[in-house]
């Protein structure tokens, strides 16, 4: 297969077999969750659920100063990866084509070379979550096959969308389709493991807020 | 298998609803709960960070809900949870957690941990798997009544000692009163001052109030081990006694758990709202300070601080009013760094006092409290639970610590003015 077909077959039927697996796998997902339930909370509340819990999906993005300071890394190196991939993502000009070709929206771009620096930036993040995983004694304890698996998924499409954007190691063509492919196997990964945490965090940071928020405590 | 071990994943399996689906979900196994937790903060060792602790129950989790667990279980290849498994985390399911929910604070995904570990300790309580010490306590509470064994008979004496000690008459079994008081069983044979002062605050306010001889216990051995069963045959006493004396409130006493376990899991575990409200007793003092009733006339000179117990403040809700109550007694009061519900646990809450097994690692973990307390040169340090009361004591002799440890209620009677009674005072019995 040549670099021009590979990329074709990425463009099309992969994008859309790998589509497919993520949004029906996150949706089967999600309602495998809700499906379960729970019971009815008889107990006097303090206060309502719903607003607790809508703010605390909110507020938990941000640590208190003590938890901050006892993980550092963790949060500086997550905060800069998950907002340079999010950047990346939604905001570099052919993303944006190829999305609104998809939803009908369109937004305006960033410019390449600050996406560039996000690119690093974001990588940067993920290697130094990914020694800090291999040295740090908790999570490395805490380590499974999953969690290299979703860092090596995750860091793929950034690495090829930053080597194709600068032309480097591979023609333009061949390394285009080596991005696409990649972010094809992230979406296919995705559902299927601990990558979901990207929606089902808001489900936890809402039970969560909402199941102490009718206690009258904000978390 | 054993059919305690099928019983027991079984209830694993049975705990998992949508918030612990997407608790597990959720997890990136981040590490950042290991920091939250006193056990892993004074031992350094990663096997008490808390998410860990739920390892087994994870395995069932995915085992039976997700979809590489069923397709590996179709196939025959899935190892299912062992027995040894479920002994080998006895310790940190138990010992290592006093369900003190500072992990469920800081959890960047927001996980509730401790929601999911109180759910864990159904499952091990039906293999077997729950410390001996507080399997025993458990026994008592349900054959006698109270952990410490404290019959009806032993209460009626404790009340007479009362009476002599406040010089008032203390209620018992007055049907019609506002107020039905429980104890702890803590408060009933050690901390043995606390019942004349709640006597002796609640004649001057004039609150109607009686205590029980059918109910008297308000400590949930049954919370603690994590039997939903026996913790709503305890509850139900209670309930039944209340209904009996058709009291409008029932006052949970200066004790962690009770209040969780009366307030917040209560109407859950016996499937109905109560027809009468739970107020924890610094909610209800707080509020005769509000309505000017609480009538102090005196001051604590000593530098004071305050030590949140877990499940009344950042469980419970519960928060102000100890301040608000210790504003009006203390000339010095100074909060600890992370105080509030931030603050962290006294090492003995969910059950781990009652387990002697845990006592080396409970009194390693109190250095959390030392560090939190050095360099405030306290005369005395008030709390609002027994439990966390005795934890302190035991604390800070252990660390060679000079600071006495007070009752909030405690403190407060005694600097409580002597004045009139209000209108009901005493009168019922």
């Amino acid at each position: 297969m040549s670099g021009i077909e590979l990329l074709n077959w990425a463009r099309g039927p992969g994008l859309q077999i790998a589509g497919a697996v993520f949004v029906i796998g996150v949706i089967v997902r999600l309602a495998a969750i809700l499906l379960l339930g729970r019971k009815t909370d008889l107990s006097r509340p303090r206060e309502g659920a719903m607003w607790p819990g809508l703010r605390t999906v909110l507020t938990r993005s941000i640590p208190d100063a003590g938890t901050f300071r006892r993980s550092p890394l963790v949060f500086i190196a997550g905060y800069v990866f998950h907002l340079g991939f999010l950047l990346t993502l939604l905001f570099y000009a052919p993303h944006i084509l190829l999305l609104k070709s998809v939803t009908g929206l369109e937004w305006p771009g960033l410019p390449v070379s600050l996406i560039d620096v996000l690119a690093v930036l974001s990588i940067t993040a993920l290697v130094a979550l990914f020694i800090n995983r291999l040295i740090d004694p908790v999570r490395r304890h805490l380590s499974r096959c999953g969690d290299w698996l979703a860092l090596l998924v995750t860091v793929l499409p950034l690495v090829t969308g930053y080597l194709a954007l600068n032309r480097m190691l591979l023609p333009y063509t061949d390394m285009l389709a080596w991005h696409i492919l990649s972010v094809e196997l992230l979406l296919v990964v995705f559902p299927f493991s601990k990558l979901m945490h990207t929606f089902s965090f808001v489900l936890a940071r809402w039970y969560n807020g909402a199941i102490a928020g009718r206690k009258g405590v904000q978390v | 298998m054993s059919g305690k071990l099928e019983r027991g994943l079984n209830t694993l399996k049975a705990q998992i609803d949508a918030p612990m689906a997407a608790f597990f979900s959720s997890c990136v196994h981040c590490g950042v709960c290991a920091h939250a937790c006193l056990f892993y903060t004074e031992t350094g060792d990663p096997k008490y960070t808390p998410i860990y602790k739920l390892e087994p129950m994870r395995r069932v989790w995915q085992q039976e809900y997700s979809f590489w667990g069923k397709l590996a279980r179709a196939l025959g290849l899935s190892k299912p949870v062992t027995d040894q498994e479920l002994a080998d985390w006895e310790e940190l399911v138990y010992d290592s957690c006093t369900l003190c929910g500072r992990c469920s604070l800081v959890c960047p995904v927001g996980n509730d941990i401790t929601y999911m570990i109180r759910r864990m300790r159904e499952g091990m309580v039906a293999a077997g798997h729950a410390p001996k010490g507080l399997k025993q306590v458990t026994v008592r509470t349900v054959e006698i009544g109270s952990p410490m064994g404290i019959t009806p008979e032993t209460l009626r004496k404790q009340a007479a000692h009362a009476e002599q000690d406040a010089g008032l008459p203390v209620p018992l079994d007055v049907a019609g009163a506002d107020y039905l008081l429980l104890l702890s069983a803590n408060e009933t044979m050690v901390f043995t001052d606390t019942l004349p002062a709640l006597t002796r605050i609640f004649h001057q306010a004039g609150v109607s109030w009686t205590l029980s001889s059918e109910a008297y216990e308000a400590t949930n051995a049954g919370i603690q081990i994590g039997s939903s069963d026996i913790a709503a045959e305890l509850v139900q006493r209670i309930v039944s006694a209340a209904e009996k004396l058709k009291v409008k409130y029932v006052i949970s006493p200066e004790c962690g758990h009770a209040y969780t376990a009366l307030r917040w899991e209560g109407p859950n575990l016996i499937g109905r709202p109560y027809p009468f409200e739970v107020i924890h007793v610094a909610e209800l003092l707080d509020q005769l300070r509000a309505e000017g009733r609480l009538k102090l006339d005196s001051r604590e000179t000593g530098r004071l601080s305050f030590h949140d117990p877990c499940q009344m403040v950042r469980r419970g809700g519960v928060i102000e009013q100890p301040r608000r109550l210790l504003d009006q007694v203390a000339e010095d009061f100074v909060e600890m760094p992370d105080a509030g519900i931030h603050n962290w646990c006294c090492g003995g809450g969910g059950g781990v006092s009652a387990n002697e097994r845990a006592v080396p690692l409970r009194r390693r973990a109190f250095h959390r409290k030392k560090e939190q307390l050095d360099g405030l040169q306290l005369t005395t340090l008030v709390t609002s639970c027994a439990n966390c009361r005795d934890m302190l004591e035991d604390g800070l002799e252990y660390y060679d610590m000079d600071i006495e440890v007070k009752g909030l209620a405690d403190l407060l009677a005694e600097h409580l003015a002597e004045s009139e009674p209000g209108a009901q005072g005493g009168e019922q019995s």
